[in-house]
């Protein structure tokens, strides 16, 4: 064990962070997309069926699939972590927008009328009113797609793009199931931790001021 | 001065969707409430009494005719400036669940981006002025408060910015009787102090002749009095009086008025 741990301890570490990168870099990118696309649907709800339908759909493409789709794509093509991080992205639109829709669309209509009603500025409810109140539901969005993230950028090793999951493939092909575990136990530490953290600030969000 | 309010001809139409026709929700509504008076609006649940207050602050626009604020057309004015110079309470009290109690009541103040002090010196003397002593609740979460105690607060913060105009759909509706008594007595005293133009809604007759200076009682949208207290309870137009009638019928039945009791609609 000490001898398997001291020839793999650092590739563990490097690729742990980098499983990290991966993961990290698609939430980030689906906050980015998905929160204003949540807040956009709910000042245009006709709207909020097809385009959560499509996040749906989204959600639903097989991931090994979805990295071999993006694979002969131009510029995305030649870097494997481009194509990791855009799919990844892809799997964790859903439950944040579907939840910042919902969160914003949940708030109590008297709360929001008397927003209107007592002259803030659009800006001003949406920060002031909106966001804080629904902050626990896109925190539980955000924590959602977090762990499924870290899931499933195991599979990105298939197209090269590092993480976790290398070790994975590779104890898959040798027939070594200490390789298997030395990727598989890392990335479900990685998926409780974020769990953990994250639900820990929604419950803070949650809590009443 | 406060600003006083006009409705001319103001009329509000849903437009026909699907299988539901037209609707007239407002028809060629014109009255004037004057600058400092109480005008109370009365009608049956649908008869356009929350749409037309609501048309003085723009929550929903007029489909034809106009309304003045000042003299001034509503629809020419700044929507955010029109909106922090008109106070708004409603049943619901629609405190922000979030903030506290101060910060319920500053909120206007912190959109104008007035500072922490000015909030905190206007919404102690706010809660001071609705009967809530600043020291004990200013701190407090909303949910930790009464039905009275919220509609308190939805009332301090309605006042906060300083409006000339109060509008306020059913405040006391969802309150058990006594509270309602306690909270109408509280906005009497505050009223007579404070000198506002107010537009209140309510089911209430008491209450309209208890608060208001004149009533107005709207049928189907349409305007079928604008009176002071003792000249409606008076009248004989038969629309007001099945109206007053509706009211204390229990009380009349007690005395032995049974004849009193019935409503005097069609049998």
């Amino acid at each position: 064990m000490t001898g398997f741990l001291s020839q793999y301890g650092s590739e563990i570490t490097t690729l742990t962070f980098e499983h990290l990168w991966l993961t990290g870099a698609a939430i980030l990118a689906a906050v980015a997309i998905a929160v204003p696309t949540g807040i956009a649907l709910t000042r245009a709800p006709q709207w909020a069926k097809p385009v959560i339908g499509v996040a749906n759909i989204l959600q639903t493409i097989p991931s090994l699939a979805l990295f071999g789709f993006l694979l002969p794509l131009p510029w995305l093509g030649e870097r494997a972590a481009r194509i990791a991080i855009v799919a990844l992205t892809a799997y964790a639109l859903l439950p944040i927008l579907r939840n910042t829709y919902t969160g914003i669309r949940g708030i109590d209509p008297a709360v929001l009328e008397v927003a209107r009603a007592l002259g803030l500025t659009g800006r001003q409810r949406l920060f002031m009113v909106e966001l804080p109140l629904a902050a626990s539901f896109i925190l539980a969005g955000l924590r959602t797609a977090t762990v499924t993230c870290v899931g499933i950028a195991t599979i990105a090793a298939a197209v090269g793009a590092g993480g976790l999951g290398e070790l994975i493939f590779r104890g898959v092909a040798s027939v070594d199931n200490r390789l298997v575990l030395a990727g598989a136990i890392p990335a479900a530490l990685l998926a409780l931790a974020a769990d953990a953290a994250l639900g820990l600030l929604e419950r803070w969000f949650k809590a009443p001021a | 001065m406060p600003p006083g309010i006009q409705f001319r001809d103001v009329s509000f139409r849903i437009p026909a969707r699907g299988s539901s026709p037209d609707r007239l929700l407002l028809d060629s509504i014109s009255f004037t409430i004057d600058e400092g008076s109480t005008t109370a609006i009365l009608g049956r649940s649908g008869s356009g009494k929350t749409t037309l207050l609501r048309t003085v602050n723009r929550m929903v626009d007029a489909t034809s005719g106009e309304v003045f604020v000042a003299a001034r057309n509503v629809r020419d004015a700044d929507l955010i400036a029109l909106r922090r110079g008109i106070g708004y309470v409603i049943q619901e009290t629609g405190l922000f669940p979030h903030f506290s109690i101060e910060r319920n009541v500053g909120v206007v103040l912190e959109a104008e981006g007035r500072g922490k002090t000015e909030r905190r010196r206007r919404s102690n003397e706010l809660l001071t002025a609705v009967g809530l002593d600043p020291d004990s609740f200013a701190a407090r979460s909303p949910n930790q408060l009464s039905g009275g105690q919220r509609q308190r607060v939805g009332l301090a913060r309605a006042l906060a910015a300083e409006p000339g105009i109060l509008l306020m759909d059913e405040p006391f509706g969802a309150l058990d009787p006594l509270t309602r008594a306690e909270m109408q007595d509280m906005l009497r005293a505050l009223l007579a102090r404070l000198h506002k133009t107010v537009l209140l809604v309510t089911h209430d007759l008491d209450e309209a002749l208890y608060l208001a200076d004149r009533i107005v009682l709207l049928d189907q949208g349409r305007l079928v009095a604008n009176l002071p207290p003792e000249e409606f309870l008076r009248s004989t137009e038969p629309e007001i009086v099945s109206y007053v009638r509706a009211f204390h019928r229990g009380e009349r039945l007690a005395r032995g008025e049974h004849q009193a009791a019935n409503t005097g609609g069609p049998a």
